[in-house]
């Protein structure tokens, strides 16, 4: 545990700092909507990468977060901090039901189980115009605020939002290293073995579906606040399969890797501004290509690969 | 409600429904022949009505002649996905046979926006438009081609997995894939067939509804799940039970709409599919089969 602590510290330190280099740029802002996909890439990651379930509804499980705190927050008048937890707990008892009989499913029924969920949600978001104003979106949800300091900037937004992935990063780095962590790696591998060890695979299964779709939530409420803004279109199937992406391409079963992944695909899109209908194009080929020849995802996958190169130029010299 | 609207929405209803089912069948083909739920086959029904529609339009084909020819190159496509994402799967886990179906679709679709844009695009009905009358309610003849072209392609599907040597191949390999290689049936080229099929079966299903629902680049989503609903109430036969499956759900959709909210419409199916999943994994008509370890 002692590495993995330097490691995480290392982690959080240079997270921390970077609004001392980047003070003022706009890529402030892209850094929040790297923080908040990589607390979504976490979640699904223990999901998928921990316990081998599949999901393509997370989306679902974010835009429910953001509706329910934006609407206590703009319409009813609630402080943020008390719409947070109450959102997080409906999503997390919501997913907790729904988890029985959905993670009774296995691979590709699964898979089209949680997508017919995910578009529910959305239809739901359009629909119920009183509500959440359907397409045209739900405005005026105000900043979150401790007494009388808000976070209305890039800059304060930055620490509030890092703050709550830091701390799921290292919550979810503790439970992957413990005993619920082991029990869950033996679910991905075979969930009849885990149960013949005395591990409790489907209560196990549905547990984990309920905090990653809590983490979804918070995430969701997270950036409700910071941009004042939601509309059911940044929680379509698109969103699942971007976040899908994330995480595969980071690497299944890592948390850092769902940093990585969610770095990567948060900041590509900047930096392909001109073509910006297309990143969708981009994910796909990322998609197969990474499942094709990096299984493991980028955290396994370049090491491997340096390691091929080196032993390759140590043959040579030898 | 008055008996005339209620046949309207029936009649409607048995059309849509009747794609559901082709491209449902498409999913289960390919389900038995691999164990694959294939994410893009809504993607072959997109470019079956897209393609139509750039040898309509850019290559100044007539319709009878593009039809064809949409259906060779969205079968060309199925058959190149099938090549390039499929078959050389290192860990073909079921995992990641759906994120690379799901890449793959995502790719086509891209692709597909690339070429042809955002616009919703429009196909000649095959027969005019003039509406005919069938008791109180009215139909397009458009709706009679719908009718006609699937029970024909069921009637030919019917007659392939029966009667010919390739369809009980096939048959054999969705039984058992083993003991199908055993007695010398080459697998992979069965796994070929059913990509082949089904893409061609997905771009008519595709080109045979554009007329009425218009076609875009993002088309294929909807139509595929609701396809994959279908396939899912019928327990993934490649038979008549996924064509009851795909009728039902167009009818009650289209009663859905009428009844109760259109914005609500596509939810439906995504509820029923929930519910069978939950209820009757193994298809509305399917007897109930014990796991396997």
């Amino acid at each position: 545990m002692n590495r993995d602590l330097i490691k995480f510290l290392a982690f959080a330190t240079l997270i921390l700092a970077t609004p001392q280099v980047l003070s003022g740029s706009y890529l402030m802002n892209v850094l929040l909507f790297v923080g908040i996909h990589t607390m979504l890439a976490i979640g699904l990651n223990l999901l998928l990468g921990y316990a081998g379930q599949i999901s393509l509804g997370h989306a679902g499980f974010f835009g429910l977060g953001a509706y329910l705190s934006g609407i206590l927050t703009a319409t009813y008048g609630w402080n943020p901090w008390l719409a947070m937890p109450l959102a997080a707990s409906v999503v997390g008892g919501l997913a907790f039901l729904i988890g029985f009989p959905i993670l009774k499913l296995k691979g590709h029924y699964l898979a089209m189980a949680t997508l017919g969920m995910g578009i529910i949600m959305y239809i739901i978001f359009n629909e119920t115009i009183g509500l959440t104003g359907g397409p045209s979106g739900l405005s005026g949800i105000p900043a979150i605020s401790i007494g009388s300091l808000a976070f209305d900037s890039d800059q304060k937004n930055f620490y509030l939002i890092w703050s709550f992935t830091l701390g799921m990063t290292l919550l979810t780095l503790n439970l992957t290293n413990s005993r619920i962590g082991r029990a869950l790696r033996a679910v991905h591998d075979s969930e009849v073995a885990a149960q013949v060890l005395g591990i409790n695979a489907r209560l196990l299964k549905v547990q984990i579906f309920a905090l990653s779709a809590v983490i979804s939530s918070i995430a969701g409420t997270l950036y409700a606040h910071t941009m004042t803004f939601i509309s059911p279109t940044s929680f379509g199937f698109n969103f699942s399969v971007e976040l899908l992406t994330m995480v595969v391409i980071g690497g299944l079963g890592s948390i850092y890797g769902s940093f990585l992944g969610a770095a990567l695909l948060t900041l590509l899109p900047e930096f392909l501004r001109g073509a910006q209908d297309y990143d969708i194009i981009i994910y796909g080929a990322l998609l197969m290509v990474m499942v094709k020849y990096m299984p493991g995802g980028l955290v396994r996958g370049v090491p491997d690969l340096f390691r091929k190169l080196l032993k390759k130029r140590g043959a040579r010299h030898a | 409600m008055q008996f005339d609207q209620l046949l309207q929405y029936l009649l409607s209803g048995l059309s849509t429904g009747a794609i559901y089912a082709l491209i449902g069948i498409g999913f289960s083909i390919i389900y038995n022949a691999t164990g694959i739920i294939n994410f893009a086959q809504g993607e072959f029904v997109m470019l079956g009505g897209m393609l139509t529609l750039l040898f309509l339009e850019t290559c100044k084909l007539p319709l009878w002649a593009a039809i064809p020819c949409a259906i060779s190159v969205a079968t060309a496509s199925g058959i190149l996905f099938e090549r390039l994402a499929i078959r050389p799967l290192r860990q073909p886990t079921p995992i990641n046979l759906v994120i690379i179906t799901i890449g793959g679709s995502i790719l086509i679709r891209g692709l597909s926006m690339l070429l042809w844009g955002k616009d919703t695009h429009a196909i000649p009905p095959f027969s005019g438009e003039e509406p005919i009358a069938v008791g109180g309610a009215t139909i397009l003849p458009q709706h009679l081609w719908i009718l006609g072209i699937t029970l024909l392609i069921i009637a030919a599907n019917k007659f392939f997995f029966y009667y010919t040597v390739s369809g009980k191949a096939m048959r054999a390999c969705a039984y058992n894939r083993r003991a199908a290689g055993l007695v010398g049936i080459d697998v992979r080229r069965m796994v070929l067939f059913s990509f082949i099929i089904s893409s061609a079966m997905g771009s008519v299903a595709g080109i045979i509804v554009a007329p009425l629902t218009m076609t875009a680049y993002d088309v294929g989503v909807m139509l595929g799940l609701k396809g994959f609903c279908a396939a899912i109430i019928g327990g993934m036969s490649s038979g008549g039970a996924t064509v009851v499956g795909g009728l039902v759900l167009g009818v009650l959709e289209s009663l859905g709409a009428g009844l109760i909210s259109s914005g609500y419409k596509d939810a439906i199916a995504f509820i029923i599919l929930l519910l069978i999943l939950f209820i009757r994994p193994q298809g509305l008509f399917g007897k109930a089969q014990s796991e396997r370890v």
